[in-house]
C-alpha cells in the first residue's frame, strides 16, 4: 500500500447560498485556498473527483458545469460520485493506490436550501414500499431516536448534552451556521418538534462546499511538516429497510471502524446529523470516554449535504497538521438512519 | 436587489417500475385487501417480503398472510407534513409489527396529536377507497382495540386469494414531483438582466481573454472567474446547425425548422437559438444572421426576448473567421 496523506482542506458553510446550484462561484475560491495551502497549481493535481446530486437543487448535470471551476485546458483526469465528499476521497485514495497518480483534489457541493431537503432525501429510499410514502429524513431519525429511548440506551438528557457541547464548540468555528451553548436544562425546556426530536436535535439545513487534497509519499512531505497520513479507510453498508435492522445499532459503522483501526484515536469528528446518532456511533466505533468528539461543533452546527462527511475528515486532519493530536478519526454517513458508514483514521507520524 | 435572479421550478416524472414476483405478490395482496409477508430461512415473517433471503440469498417463495392489525414498535411525530405523505395534516410515522409478523412495516398512523401515540399501542390498517396494487393502498393505520377484541386470524401459508394467481400486479407507477427555487448564477443573472434592457451581455476570461455568452462563473479552460462584462453585437455567424424534423411535447414551431449555434460578433463561444424567416433547407454554415427581438413591452429577464435569428442578407462569413469556434 502507498502512504497517502490529507494535505489540504477548505470549506464553506452557510444557511442559504445566493448563487447557482452548480456552486462554481463557491468552488473557485475553495480551489484557490487549496493551491495556496499546497503551493500547487491545478496542473499539479493528478486526479479530480466530485460529490454532488442534481436532485438537491434541480439543476441537471450540475457536476459537469462545476468542472468549469477547475479549468480543463489541458484536459484533466476527472470523476464524480453521487455521494458525500468522503466517498469521492475514497475513490481518489484508490486511484492513488493504483499508482496511476500521486495527487488528487476532491470536492463536493450542494445547495440544499433550493428544495425541501428532508423530502428530497426520500428519493434515496427503497422505491416500491418506502419512497411513495415520502418518509422524510427527520421522521426516520425520530423512529431511530425513540427506539433507543424505549430500549433505555439513551434519553433526552443524553441527547441534550450532545447538543449543548456541540453548540459550545461551534462558537470557535467560523463556518458554523448554528452555535451558542446554553444548558441542558434550557435545551430540555424547549418544545418538542418531531417528537421525540426537538429542533436542536436535528442538523440545520445547510448549503456549502468543501475540498480535500490528497498526496502520496514525498509529494505529501513536500507540502506539510506533519501530513495527516491515512492509516485506515473503510466503508460498509447495512440493509436499507427500516424494519429488518435494529435501529439502535449501526453494524456497518462497527465493521468500518474495525477495518480502519480506531485504537489510539484522540479526536473523532462524527457525521451525526441528529444528536442521538452521535451516541450510536460512539458505541459502534468503540470510542472511549476520553476521545474528544466533534471539537468543530460537528454536523449539528452545520451539515451541508455532500460536503459534511468530508468536512469531518478535513477537520480531523487539521488536528494532525497542528500537532494537537497524534491520531484522529473522520466519519461520514449516507442513507437513512446511519445506513452507510465510512471511517478514515489519520496519524501524524513522520 | 438580490445578487441573483431566481424562479420557482418543478421537476416531475412518473417512475414506472416492474415489481418482480416477490414485491408483486405483496402489492397484489394489498390490492386484494390482505397484507402478505414472507417467511425467511431463519423462520421469521417479514413484511414487506424481502426479494431475497438475507441469509441464504435464495429468492423468497414462502409467502404468509398476516393480520391487518398490529403493534407500534417505534414512532415519530410529523408536525409539518411534506407533499406526498400519506396524510396532509400532522400525523405519526410508525413502525408497526403486524400480528403474525416478526418485523415491522413503515407507514403512517392517523391521530390528532402526539399524546395519542405510544410505543406498544394497537393499530389497524385503514384501506384506501380505491386499491390498485401500491403501498398507498394502505391509506394509513388508525388506533385499534386491544388484540383480544380484534378478530385476528393465524398466519396462513400458501393459502392466497385466487386473484393473486390469475391477475397479479406486475408494475407500479410512482409520480415524483420536486419543487425548487431555482437560482441563476450572478453572471447568468447579469445576462438575463441585460436581455430585459435589450442588451446581450457576456463575460471575458482574464487569463485567455475569451468571451463567453451566456456568461459562466469561471472560464472552463482556465478555471478563472470571468469578471469583465462585455456587451455584444446582435449580429453573428451560424457556425453549425441542425434541422428539427421530429415533433415533441411542448414544441412551439411546426417542423421542419432550424436550431443553430450563432457566434455573435465579439464572442468566442456560440450560443443556441432558432433561425427563421428562411426555408430550413437554405440555412448554411457561415450564414450571417441578426437577432429579431419581440416588441419591448413583452420583454422580461429571459432569452425569449429574442424571438429568433434572421438572415441579414450579407455575404457569408469566411470559414477562417469561425473555424476555431466550432
Amino acid at each position: 500500500m502507498r502512504d497517502v496523506a490529507v494535505v489540504g482542506f477548505a470549506q464553506r458553510q452557510m444557511e442559504e447560498f445566493d448563487g447557482s446550484p452548480t456552486c462554481v462561484e463557491l468552488l473557485v475560491p475553495l480551489f484557490a485556498e487549496c493551491y495556496e495551502q499546497t503551493g500547487w497549481t491545478r496542473k499539479d493535481v493528478g486526479f479530480w473527483c466530485s460529490g454532488s446530486s442534481d436532485y438537491l437543487a434541480g439543476r441537471s448535470f450540475s457536476f459537469v458545469q462545476a468542472v468549469d471551476a477547475i479549468g480543463v485546458t489541458p484536459p484533466v483526469n476527472e470523476s464524480h460520485v453521487e455521494m458525500d465528499l468522503a466517498w469521492a476521497m475514497y475513490e481518489a485514495w484508490i486511484k492513488i493506490q493504483t499508482g496511476e497518480v500521486d495527487t488528487a483534489l476532491v470536492y463536493a457541493f450542494g445547495k440544499s436550501s433550493a428544495g425541501v431537503l428532508r423530502r428530497t432525501l426520500a428519493l434515496q429510499l427503497e422505491p416500491y414500499t418506502m419512497t411513495p410514502l415520502w418518509p422524510d429524513t427527520v421522521s426516520l431519525a425520530g423512529l431511530q431516536a425513540r427506539a433507543g429511548i424505549d430500549a433505555g440506551l439513551w434519553d433526552e438528557t443524553a441527547m441534550a448534552e450532545v447538543v449543548n457541547r456541540s453548540m459550545g464548540d461551534a462558537e470557535k468555528n467560523e463556518y458554523a451556521v448554528r452555535k451558542g451553548a446554553s444548558s441542558v436544562e434550557e435545551l430540555l425546556a424547549r418544545p418538542m418538534y418531531a417528537d421525540p426530536l426537538r429542533k436542536h436535535d436535528c442538523a440545520p439545513v445547510t448549503d456549502g462546499a468543501a475540498a480535500i487534497v490528497l498526496a502520496a509519499g514525498d509529494r505529501a512531505r513536500d507540502v506539510r511538516d506533519k501530513p495527516a497520513w491515512i492509516s485506515g479507510l473503510a466503508h460498509n453498508v447495512d440493509p436499507m429497510s427500516m424494519g429488518t435492522r435494529d435501529l439502535t445499532r449501526s453494524p456497518s459503522a462497527a465493521v468500518a471502524a474495525a477495518g480502519a483501526g480506531v485504537d489510539g484515536v484522540e479526536v473523532a469528528e462524527l457525521h451525526a446529523a441528529f444528536s442521538h446518532q452521535e451516541l450510536v456511533l460512539r458505541r459502534e466505533l468503540g470510542l472511549s470516554d476520553d476521545v474528544a468528539i466533534n471539537p468543530s461543533g460537528g454536523p449539528l452546527s452545520g451539515n451541508p449535504m455532500f460536503s459534511a462527511g468530508g468536512i469531518r475528515i478535513g477537520e480531523a486532519a487539521k488536528k494532525i497538521w497542528s500537532g494537537e493530536a497524534a491520531k484522529t478519526l473522520g466519519h461520514a454517513t449516507s442513507g437513512p438512519a446511519l445506513q452507510q458508514n465510512l471511517v478514515c483514521t489519520m496519524e501524524g507520524r513522520a | 436587489m438580490a445578487r441573483t435572479l431566481s424562479a420557482p421550478v418543478t421537476v416531475a416524472f412518473d417512475y414506472t417500475r416492474s415489481t418482480g414476483p416477490v414485491l408483486g405478490r405483496f402489492l397484489t395482496g394489498l390490492r386484494d385487501g390482505v397484507v402478505v409477508g414472507a417467511r425467511t430461512s431463519s423462520g421469521t415473517v417479514v413484511v414487506p417480503p424481502p426479494e431475497y433471503d438475507p441469509v441464504t440469498h435464495q429468492q423468497t417463495t414462502d409467502f404468509v398472510e398476516v393480520s391487518p392489525a398490529g403493534t407500534v414498535t417505534s414512532w415519530s411525530w410529523v408536525p409539518e407534513p411534506v407533499k406526498g405523505q400519506p396524510l396532509d395534516r400532522p400525523f405519526a410515522f410508525a413502525l408497526v409489527t403486524l400480528d403474525g409478523a416478526d418485523a415491522p412495516l413503515l407507514h403512517a398512523v392517523d391521530v390528532a396529536s402526539p399524546e395519542e401515540m405510544s410505543t406498544g399501542m394497537r393499530v389497524q390498517v385503514r384501506w384506501a377507497d380505491e386499491r390498485v396494487g401500491h403501498i398507498t393502498d394502505i391509506a394509513c393505520f388508525e388506533p385499534a382495540a386491544e388484540r383480544d377484541a380484534v378478530a385476528t386470524e393465524q398466519p396462513r401459508s400458501g393459502d392466497m386469494p385466487a386473484d393473486a394467481d390469475v391477475d397479479p400486479v406486475t408494475g407500479i407507477i410512482t409520480p415524483v414531483e420536486l419543487d425548487y427555487v431555482y437560482a441563476a448564477s450572478p453572471e447568468e443573472s447579469a445576462f438575463y438582466r441585460g436581455l430585459a434592457e435589450g442588451r446581450i451581455v457576456g463575460q471575458r476570461c482574464p487569463a485567455c481573454h475569451k468571451v463567453y455568452v451566456p456568461p459562466r462563473s469561471a472560464c472552463p479552460s482556465d478555471g478563472q472567474p470571468t469578471s469583465e462584462e462585455v456587451e455584444l453585437s446582435h449580429e453573428g455567424t451560424v457556425t453549425t446547425f441542425c434541422v428539427v424534423n421530429v415533433p415533441f411535447m411542448g414544441q412551439k414551431i411546426t417542423p421542419p425548422y432550424v436550431s443553430a449555434y450563432v457566434l455573435l460578433d465579439g464572442a468566442d463561444i456560440a450560443f443556441l437559438h432558432l433561425i427563421l424567416d428562411i426555408p430550413a433547407d437554405q440555412v448554411r454554415m457561415g450564414m450571417r444572421v441578426k437577432a429579431v427581438w419581440k416588441p419591448e413591452d413583452e420583454w422580461g429577464t429571459t432569452i425569449e426576448n429574442i424571438s429568433h435569428f434572421s438572415p441579414t442578407g450579407d455575404p457569408d462569413a469566411d470559414y477562417e473567421t469561425y473555424k476555431n469556434h466550432l
